[in-house]
């Protein structure tokens, strides 16, 4: 009977969230004190419900309990116990009641966090965040329910995509949806303060901590994407503008976006309007996220969890809650007054500039993604693309900009700022840059001639970042210990900026090396030859046949030298599994700082060789390490005093840091 | 002693990467699928089909350009955008014949006309929208507080107090 007990959570859960999102609201309403404080505890409960719920699912998969529907589906009695597990949210029904989890998981974090929230104000994130949840446990119940039992039970499963079985579905899906579903947060309070007429700075520092963890987990959700895009084959490499990449992508540009709107309001009670209409429109581009993949209406890669009469309904959710977020904005924004006089050339200035080309940017990107749907439409019948060569195009011709400017902004003041003075303090910054334009130019001699630019961007991001952090702890200008001493005193949040945008510059220098200058060796080789490829000399060892657990492979041998030693043996291989008879490809990779030597076993040829595929990707690391950088200059913000202490007040550290 | 040697040979062994890495001369745009069999000698031949090929779309793939994908169908579209080369058709040439055999589908980056104005000029329209509500947002921000500052300039602090007042908010640091 086990499944059951989850079957009745998740109901129970429903009608709790029906509870929890109206009694609380309606105590705000009446300013009924007793009936605010029930949303807390209904939070909890909700989400102790829920994980009992998950758990039991989880359960299921692991005994392989085949009478479940969902578990025969989708997964094999032989299948390893991680993919048995990471399993329950590779296709449609689990994922949803994963992203159902997370969401009330985020509720009870307020409830229990939120401790210094005015009690209407929590009482009415609560009932806004449990109206999310309701539809989306309705959503669950009626069309996308994985408790459903069969009868008589089959004797074994049909297994797990097995493109899907790889240790990265246990990481990758569950912060894609933290980050996803961590935007409901923002919503919640922007929400919340249009009902409640209050958008202030404290407002502002309430919702800054939520934004920036989900920020973090969709930071890290997409770079472990793009990671497993990059080894596993037939998935386009680490970016390649997928339908379902940008769905992604477009959330954490807005996401983005707000983080930076977020600071201004906090710091200078500016861009209030702006800034709730971002919270809004980032947590809708979450759903859009979430029904493009679901919907299949987008032909990509991700189309392991489509059923487009689903679509419908969340496509119905996505219009009830963008549309009446939207239509309360447009009631109540008129009575937001906005205050804080500043000049263009200032700090608010830059992070104007910043919001305008990265919601550009995503909007862009919605645009590009969107276009070829509304053609066939509009059209009835012709087709069109919309793909990598456009999207490089003009996301890179807007990114530009953007990484010029970054630099800069951090070293304007507040309310009037100087772009000289603020260029000058970056003359070393320029310098490097200048020198690596020249530099990569003169030893490159072939590539794209725009390269060079592009890396030396990477560098004047990442140089920019220490000097700012250097020019705040009066490096060189007092003693190496007190510049130490000031480093430690810095409010964490200042740190964590330089660190993030230190991570941007890590990025970009690995997206324009590894796009630019590539090399790749394609060839037929038999065992005992050898190749070179950028200096590194390969030895095609042997093949051999290996089984896996529930796979066959043809496993090649690859020794890799550098400079005479060994540096490594890889192992492409291709398998197929017993189950489906699908095979995939898996690449061998050498990873280092400084380039990747990524080898593919191609088809055997009739004259007992085989394709080999044999690639340097130079500083293709720099792309995830970027990403890893960033979410830790994001965590380390969040370790801020004053998220910790959460009283609103005004930031006097960050001033008299700015002051002196 | 051998530990700085180590390391001292850890960096010149990188150093020379990094270097021949500098040094490899690639114009190439990846390419996850062209057989060995498909590569025209001539390597200019070769990056120019290469890179007409990134342009093009595996017809029954999603997204991928032919490039990178391993369908029959990409292959057969890689030997004949290669074939068209050979026989000395320009670039665009190739272009036009595959749009007249397969339709304009078959680009990633659509044409610029009619049916693709609003998706080429989207983004410049967006960045001058943005730009100038920001403009006309300001502007009408500096008039109203212009007017509120002459109301109020009445109850403004005073030199002192203001001092007065960064004294307080600053001394509170050590109340946490």
């Amino acid at each position: 009977m086990g499944i059951e007990i989850g079957h009745f959570a998740l109901i129970s859960a429903l009608i709790i969230s029906v509870v929890q999102m109206v009694v609380p609201y309606y105590g705000v309403l009446k300013s009924d004190l007793r009936l605010m404080e029930l949303a807390a505890p209904a939070a909890v409960f909700q989400f102790a419900l829920l994980f009992i719920s998950f758990l039991t699912l989880v359960y299921a998969y692991i005994t392989s309990d085949f009478t479940v529907e969902n578990v025969f589906r989708n997964s094999h009695s032989t299948k390893p116990l991680i993919y048995k597990l990471s399993g329950v949210w590779g296709n449609h029904e689990g994922s949803m009641l994963l992203w159902l989890l997370i969401l009330s998981s985020f509720s009870a974090a307020v409830a229990v966090y939120g401790r210094n929230l005015p009690i209407s104000m929590k009482a009415t994130v609560l009932s806004v965040q449990s109206s999310i949840a309701f539809a989306f446990a309705l959503f669950i119940i009626f069309t996308s329910n994985p408790f459903v039992r069969i009868s008589p039970a089959p004797y074994d499963g049909k297994g797990l995509n097995p493109i899907l079985q790889d240790p990265a579905l246990a990481l990758h899906p569950p912060l894609l949806y933290l980050g996803y579903v961590g935007f409901s947060l923002a919503f919640s309070f922007a929400v919340a303060a249009l009902l409640e007429k209050r958008t202030d700075a404290a407002w502002a520092r309430w919702v800054r901590p939520w934004t920036l963890i989900a920020w973090i987990f969709l930071t890290l959700g997409i770079a472990i994407g793009s990671w497993w895009a990059y080894y596993e084959l037939g998935w386009g490499g680490w970016w390649f503008w997928d339908p379902v990449e940008n769905a992604s992508l477009m959330p954490w540009l807005s996401g983005t976006a707000l983080l930076h709107s977020a600071l201004v309001m906090e710091k200078r009670a500016a861009l209030k309007v702006w800034t709730i209409l971002l919270a809004i429109l980032t947590f809708s581009l979450s759903l859009l996220g979430t029904f493009l993949v679901r919907s299949g209406i987008l032909s990509s890669v991700h189309a392991f969890a489509v059923d487009p009469e689903r679509g419908i309904f969340i496509l119905l959710i996505i219009i009830v809650f963008t549309g009446g977020s939207l239509a309360l904005f447009a009631i109540r924004s008129g009575s937001i007054s906005d205050n804080g006089l500043f000049a263009p050339i200032s700090r608010e200035g830059s992070l104007i500039l910043n919001n305008v080309l990265l919601t550009v940017s995503c909007g862009v990107i919605l645009i590009g993604t969107l276009y070829p749907l509304a053609y066939e439409t509009i059209s009835g019948g012709d087709k069109l693309s919309v793909g990598a060569p456009y999207f490089d195009l003009v996301f890179g011709s807007l990114m530009a900009p953007l990484l010029i400017a970054l630099p800069l902004g951090p070293f304007l003041t507040w309310k009037r700022g100087d772009v000289i003075a603020a260029s000058q303090r970056l003359l070393f910054t320029g310098l490097i840059t200048m020198l690596t334009i020249v530099m990569v130019a003169a030893l490159v001699q072939r590539g794209p001639w725009l390269a060079p630019v592009g890396f030396s961007l990477g560098i004047w991001v990442m140089s920019g970042a220490v000097q700012e952090l250097f020019f705040r702890v009066n490096m060189g200008k007092t003693s190496l210990n007190n510049s130490l001493k000031r480093l430690m005193g810095l409010p964490r949040s200042m740190c964590g900026t330089s660190i993030a945008h230190f991570g941007v510059g890590l990025m970009v220098l690995g997206i324009v090396a590894t796009s630019a200058y590539r090399a790749e060796n394609i060839l037929i080789m038999k065992t005992g030859d050898q190749t070179k490829v950028a200096g590194h000399r390969l030895v095609f060892r042997k093949v051999q046949q290996q089984n896996g657990p529930n796979y066959n492979s043809l496993v090649g041998y690859f020794d890799v030298y550098w400079s005479d030693s060994k540096v490594a043996t890889l192992n492409p291989s291709k398998r197929t599994y017993n189950v489906s008879s699908q095979t995939t490809t898996e690449a061998g990779i050498h990873a280092s700082l400084f380039g990747d030597v990524y080898v593919v076993l191609g088809d055997a040829q009739k004259t007992n060789g085989f394709t080999v595929r044999i690639y340097f990707n130079p500083f293709v690391r720099f792309i995830w390490i970027g990403a890893l950088v960033m979410s830790l200059g994001g965590l380390i913000s969040l370790s801020d005093r004053r998220f910790r202490i959460g009283a609103p007040q005004r930031s006097r550290n960050t001033k008299l840091v700015l002051s002196e | 002693m051998s530990g700085s040697k180590k390391i001292l040979r850890f960096i010149s062994a990188h150093m020379a990467l990094l270097v021949a890495l500098l040094m490899v001369t690639i114009g190439f745009l990846s390419a996850e699928a062209v057989e060995p069999d498909e590569v025209i000698e001539d390597p200019r031949l070769e990056l120019r089909a290469r890179n007409l090929s990134a342009e093009l779309r595996c017809l029954v793939c999603q997204n991928q350009s032919i490039n990178d994908s391993n369908a029959p169908v990409a292959r057969d579209l890689r030997l004949l955008v290669r074939e068209r080369i050979i026989l000395g058709d320009s670039d665009a040439a190739v272009i036009d014949y595959l749009v007249a055999r397969y339709g304009e589908f078959i680009l990633l980056r659509p044409r610029f006309g009619w049916h693709t104005l609003l998706l080429w000029i989207s983004p410049l329209l967006l960045l001058v929208f943005g730009l100038l509500l920001v403009g006309f947002v300001v502007s009408k921000q500096k008039k109203s507080s212009k007017n509120v500052a002459s109301n109020t300039r009445a109850h403004s602090l005073s030199a002192s107090e203001q001092q007065r007042l960064e004294r307080l908010l600053s001394s509170d640091r050590h109340l946490f």
